[in-house]
């Protein structure tokens, strides 16, 4: 157990260690489907569920491995983990809500790639977080994705209709937007100290 | 119907120096496909570590190419990609510890990045498109010049970073004592803004070259 | 995948279930064999990489030994690549004398958790040096703590003596703005990189509270020979 408080795990993962912006994690969906608010909330949503759900799952895993003394086998059991849990979560959105396993579509498989939910474990698993920090952690690092996704979708939005050089649309720009919004959030540095 | 494997494909063999020149500039995985940039940007503040980052991958990306296009018969199509992932999760596995063993400062450095080479989108991506249907030798080569391809990119926003950032280059010093570099070089920030000047600039040259491409044919036929 | 394959048929169970566990177990093997190799050199490595920075807090020392703290609240000798956070490390000179224990201690910092190492001598019931050994704050402002020379110097001499009762630090260590250190247990912060340097003062602090008693206590047991 981690004698980090609660809100400052939360705080920290969000905000002041966004894994998106200050991190560097979880950047192909971040470019890549942070064109449109509405994907932009959907991916984010998703990729928090999955965070959760693996969080719990790789803390027992790795206990596991802790005790039959194998912890070079983490990297591969949490792989596995994080792709069962996408697959689960898809099966088990597609029973409880069809109309929102619609929605999701394409995106509940590519979060498997995506490095941000393998960061999650493995970072939990060095801090040596307990249950309840290692869910509010993947509550924390969930919401800060979903947010910096959302603000970079709005601002690509808006800048669809600005005259801006052809050379510069596309990664250019959306590389351009993230640094600024990096920096904008290095402000958050020192909540949670 | 799922179909197995299926052999070789039979269009002509591709001479292995353009299998290896393919993936440092045309099909770049950074600045061209895009992919893999988690790395890219998170351990380039310094020329040192984005070169260790850049072997590291490469030595997976080729491991894991020539380990899957030898196995390429066996796997059945079902389950090919938990293999490739197995496959790919082992040989991270033993260059991080290979790291370990070398540097623990360079470890400290890459930190949880190494252990991510995993998820890098495109060795799983070129292990899937291209060593699952190719021989073991081009697959190596492929393997080699994409790992070039990323290693070139990480080195170029590395170094624009640290020359910036700290005023050093591999950790020699380029300016006088009084420099002060530009912190926010060394910073997520500076990251971001490196690789969108380079992407930028490759975009400019990329659109020049096929300018001047698409007039040579109608300078050549005389016409206007 | 192309259009001209010819049709096989489907894999059986048992053949996706061979290929799986065969793969499996080559890569397996590889891992092991890696791990297996390469644990003695990270072992050595971290070793070393501990003992060079015990021998910098702990100026004129020439070797180490690590101690565990038990249950009971002795300390009891630890192996040399032990690893844990009830250790510490005993540092002795060339005639195998005690010149004192290091300490590792960790606290958030600006942006992440920083981890510190610092140096006890109980002879001179002070902190006599401090080594910062992980810390991911900002290059050039919150990293000053690392080589800021003044900062440093704070923990060349600062008073960890002990109450008369011997149970806790007769002054607690207390950070204080720069150029307003007066008392030999206070520690100047660095202006510029106020949060990492006070978090750095407050680890210290609570962790010699924690560790300094301890240490005077089983004084016999650090001090004698192997």
């Amino acid at each position: 157990m981690s004698p980090e408080p609660l809100w400052t795990v939360f705080v920290n993962a969000a905000l002041v260690n966004n894994f998106v912006l200050a991190l560097f994690l979880g950047l192909c969906p971040f470019l890549g489907v942070s064109g449109r608010l509405e994907t932009a909330i959907r991916m984010g949503t998703a990729v928090t569920f999955v965070m959760i759900v693996s969080s719990a799952a790789a803390l027992g895993i790795d206990r596991l491995l802790i005790a039959l003394d194998a912890t070079y086998l983490r990297l591969i059991a949490f792989i596995a983990v994080i792709a069962s849990t996408v697959q689960l979560v898809e099966m088990f959105i597609k029973k409880v809500s069809p109309v929102l396993f619609r929605a999701l579509g394409i995106y509940l498989p590519l979060i498997t790639t995506n490095c941000a939910i393998l960061a999650l474990v493995l970072f939990q698993t060095t801090k040596g977080y307990g249950l309840v920090q290692s869910l509010v952690y993947a509550l924390g690092a969930g919401t800060g994705f979903t947010l910096a996704l959302v603000l970079m979708a709005s601002l690509r939005e808006r800048l669809e209709l600005a005259a801006l050089p052809d050379l510069t649309r596309g990664t250019a720009l959306a590389l351009t937007l993230a640094g600024l919004l990096s920096m904008a959030f290095m402000g958050f540095g020192g909540l949670g100290g | 119907m799922e179909q197995p494997i299926p052999p070789d494909p039979t269009d002509a063999p591709v001479p292995l120096g353009e299998e290896f020149r393919k993936g440092v500039w045309r099909q770049n995985p950074t600045f061209v496909q895009v992919l893999g940039m988690c790395p890219a940007l998170a351990v380039s503040n310094s020329a040192r570590n984005a070169l260790a980052m850049g072997l590291a991958t490469t030595f997976v990306l080729v491991a894991s190419n020539v380990a899957v296009s030898s196995l390429r018969r066996f796997i059945p199509r079902q389950v090919r990609i938990t293999t490739y992932v197995l496959i790919i999760a082992s040989f991270v596995t033993i260059v991080d510890y290979l790291i370990q063993a070398i540097s623990l400062d360079l470890h400290r450095a890459l930190g949880a990045f190494i252990s991510l080479i995993v998820v890098n989108c495109f060795i799983l991506g070129r292990a899937e498109a291209f060593a699952s249907t190719h021989g073991v030798v081009p697959s190596f080569f492929d393997g080699l010049g994409m790992g070039a391809g990323f290693c070139w990119a990480l080195l170029s926003i590395g170094a624009v970073r640290e020359i910036l950032g700290s005023g050093t280059l591999f950790g020699v010093q380029l300016f006088h004592d009084g420099f002060q570099g530009a912190t926010v070089m060394l910073l997520p920030s500076g990251g971001f803004f490196t690789m969108a000047g380079w992407v930028l600039l490759l975009n400019a040259v990329e659109q020049r070259r096929s300018r001047r491409a698409a007039a040579a044919p109608l300078a050549a036929e005389g016409a206007r | 995948m192309t259009g001209t394959a010819p049709s096989l048929p489907p894999p059986s169970a048992w053949q996706m279930y061979r290929s799986m566990v065969g793969v499996g177990l080559v890569c397996g093997l590889l891992v092991v064999t890696a791990f297996v190799g390469t644990a003695p050199i990270i072992r050595r490595n971290r070793a070393e990489a501990l003992q060079r920075a015990v021998l910098q807090v702990l100026p004129g020392a020439s070797s180490t030994r690590s101690f565990r703290l038990a249950e009971d609240g002795h300390l009891r000798p630890a192996g040399a690549t032990a690893t844990g956070d009830q250790l510490v490390h005993a540092a002795y000179d060339d005639r195998s004398r005690l010149i004192g224990v290091a300490v590792e201690a960790q606290g958030l910092g600006y942006q992440d958790v920083i981890r510190v190492l610092y140096g006890y001598a109980p002879a001179r019931d002070a902190i006599v040096g401090l080594h910062v050994l992980d810390s991911r704050d900002t290059p050039g402002l919150g990293d000053r703590i690392e080589t800021d020379p003044e900062f440093l110097r704070n923990f060349e001499h600062l008073d960890v003596a002990l109450s008369d009762d011997g149970a806790e630090l007769a002054h607690p260590i207390a950070p204080v703005k720069r150029g307003a250190r007066t008392a030999s247990w206070q520690v100047d912060t660095i202006t510029g990189a106020t949060i990492s340097s006070t978090a750095v003062a407050t680890m210290v602090s609570r962790s010699a509270a924690f560790w300094v008693p301890r240490i005077r206590r089983e004084l016999a047991a650090l001090e004698a020979p192997e």
